[in-house]
């Protein structure tokens, strides 16, 4: 067990390593200096912004004091909002993000694990295929057609919740992006749930278990969700890269002040080191979800331990 | 004697009859493809998909020719006018006069072109790194496997947002990041499936009967991986639609005027409460394209792929 973890950090510690550097040389490769702009600036001036940001010294030497700051956690000033550094637009803003996709994370799992195993318990029946195509829809449309639809439905036509905005996190403002959100990965989810929980139920010691007389709840609780959930752990990884992938739309979408907002406008208005700093956050929090998912894979599953 | 000739009369009309049997039986006789076309044909949601889609094609290549607009061109006496036959323009326009017919159109090259690239650069590299880690193995696999992983656990499209920041946009761009990503898990099943083939017995008799590993590879593995690779070829083809899509969505995609549905579902959603249908139409291509994919992908792997029936 102790070497798979191990195994498992050396892969994810040279990919940050390789995500900071292909970051930082893409920087360096785009045409133009954060200095050469609007209007031609004195030579000495220049000399000294560029000593100031280390921009004179060897490229290796740049990357060096760019991973110091780094490790201490500054990600440099904003070149687009003036008066803030990164830091403190990502304080800003964080926290609405990781409400949103915590609680969309949250819906995915219980929902997704409910709807599945329902689906697998009914079989065949009207409850079963109403999952499996809403699961069939769910997967195939994308959350930026899902969203305004949503919009459409809920807020304009029906006039239940609103259409957009933060509002200090009251639920109104929250149902909407989370479900949009959500929706998707409920969907892929149930799928997997359903027939994971369909196979488990055919296994034998399903079999034993019903033959001992053992109560159906019991059967379902004790002794089939455990191993039925295994695949749907699997799939937690990529449903957060994705939920945290889809959050940029779905804050677009719903005028959120979360991170997404600031990487799209950050990459719209080419404002380098804030979308520098977020892709490095948002990149270090995916290679580090998926890592904790693998490793606790392994404790549940000895068979990918002993075979990975 | 005469039971002797009678005998013999029998056998030789049996053999006659294995013969004829035989015979019937090449006839008979179907290749791996013809099963596969015949369980595909038998597959109802596939075949509408494929007569859908072959449809939208048809239409994307030629429509734009029927329409008296072009894509760029604004019509100044019908700003953001509903959809009209007398007009010309045939699904409406938008809030600056443009034929939404034509612009859905020209967005639907985009996403055709996009997901055909993308398929094709998974089919080669992917292919290609996949065969040759499973066939040489050993070190060479583990090393281009762990390289794999590391690609595979990164965050593509915030990469992909970080080029575009520094870069500015352009489709190029797009077209490369595409490329970058699609062939990775193609990668991962055709090196999978190559390493399953390699020990099969008729590998072995190959071998066995002298044939180099050339022969070996392009007689025995490829024509055996070409199943899976189409399968996942065809699955590939509307996530590499939806990645382009996401990025034009958030205006990071394909530059004014041209434009791509992600775009025009963008421009919509703004104007849905006025102009329903500058939502509705670039959505249903969308939509309907993104279904049709699936179904054939998944009618695809039940014709082509055993294992998952």
């Amino acid at each position: 067990m102790f070497t798979f973890i191990l195994k498992r950090i050396g892969v994810a510690i040279p990919t940050l390593f390789i995500l900071v550097l292909l970051s930082f040389f893409l920087m360096q490769m785009a045409p133009g200096s954060p200095f050469t702009g609007d209007f031609n600036m004195p030579p000495e001036i220049l000399a000294n912004l560029e000593a100031k940001y280390h921009l004179d010294k060897p490229l290796w030497q740049q990357f060096a004091y760019y991973l110091k700051d780094l490790l201490h956690g500054d990600l440099g000033p904003s070149f687009k909002y003036k008066d803030y550094t990164v830091n403190e637009l990502v304080a800003q803003s964080f926290p609405v993000s990781i409400t949103i996709g915590a609680l969309a994370f949250l819906f995915t799992v219980i929902m997704g694990v409910g709807l599945g195993t329902l689906a697998a318990l009914r079989q065949n029946s009207w409850i079963d295929y109403t999952v499996m195509t809403f699961s069939m829809v769910g997967v195939v449309l994308p959350s930026f057609v899902i969203a305004p639809l949503m919009v459409l439905i809920f807020s304009i036509s029906l006039k239940w919740l609103p259409a957009g905005g933060w509002n200090d996190g009251s639920w109104q403002n929250m149902v909407l992006p989370v479900a949009a959100m959500a929706i998707l990965y409920v969907a892929a989810v149930a799928r997997i749930m359903r027939s994971s929980m369909i196979e488990t139920l055919n296994s034998n010691f399903i079999r034993t278990a019903r033959a001992k007389g053992l109560p159906r709840r019991h059967i379902i609780f004790k002794h089939a969700l455990k191993p039925a959930l295994l695949p749907v752990v699997s799939y937690l990884g990529p449903a957060f890269v994705g939920i945290i992938t889809g959050s940029v739309v779905i804050e677009t979408v719903f005028g959120l002040p979360g991170i997404g907002q600031h990487f799209v406008n950050g990459a719209l208005n080419r404002d380098y080191s804030l979308v520098l700093g977020l892709t490095i956050i948002i990149g270090s929090l995916t290679i580090l979800f998926t890592a904790v998912v693998d490793i606790l894979y392994g404790l549940i599953d000895p068979k990918i331990r002993v075979g990975g | 004697m005469a039971t002797i000739t009678v005998n013999k009369m029998v056998k030789e009309e049996s053999h006659k009859a294995v013969e004829n049997f035989s015979e019937k039986l090449e006839i008979e006789g179907r290749s791996l493809w013809a099963d596969a076309r015949r369980r595909f044909l038998s597959n109802k949601a596939a075949v509408a998909s494929m007569i859908v889609l072959v449809a939208v094609t048809l239409l994307i290549i030629f429509g734009p020719m029927a329409s008296q607009f072009t894509y760029d061109e604004i019509d100044w006496a019908n700003m953001a006018a509903p959809p009209s036959m007398e007009t010309g323009h045939f699904f409406g326009t938008d809030h600056l006069g443009r034929d939404l017919f034509v612009r859905t159109l020209e967005g639907g090259r985009i996403s055709f072109m996009v997901g055909a690239m993308g398929a094709l650069v998974a089919v080669i590299i992917g292919t290609i790194y996949g065969s040759m880690a499973g066939f040489l193995g050993g070190r060479i696999d583990n090393l281009m496997m762990r390289a794999l992983e590391i690609l595979q656990s990164f965050p593509f499209m915030f990469l992909v947002i970080l080029m575009i920041t520094f870069f500015g946009r352009s489709i190029l761009l797009i077209f490369i990041a595409i490329g970058a990503v699609s062939w990775l898990d193609m990668a991962r099943i055709v090196r999978g499936q190559t390493l399953s083939l390699k020990s099969k017995e008729f590998v072995e008799a190959a071998i066995i009967s002298g044939a180099s590993s050339t022969q070996i590879i392009f007689r025995h593995l490829i024509p055996n991986l070409l199943g899976i690779v189409v399968v996942y070829a065809s699955l590939l083809v509307p996530g590499m639609i939806l990645f382009e899509s996401f990025l034009s969505f958030l205006g990071l995609g394909v530059q004014e005027p041209m434009t791509s549905w992600g775009a025009l579902v963008n421009e919509g959603a703004t104007s849905m409460e006025v102009a329903i249908w500058q939502l509705a139409f670039p959505t249903s291509f969308l939509v309907i394209t993104l279904f049709c994919f699936n179904f054939i992908g998944d009618g695809l792997r039940d014709a082509l792929d055993p294992k998952d029936r």
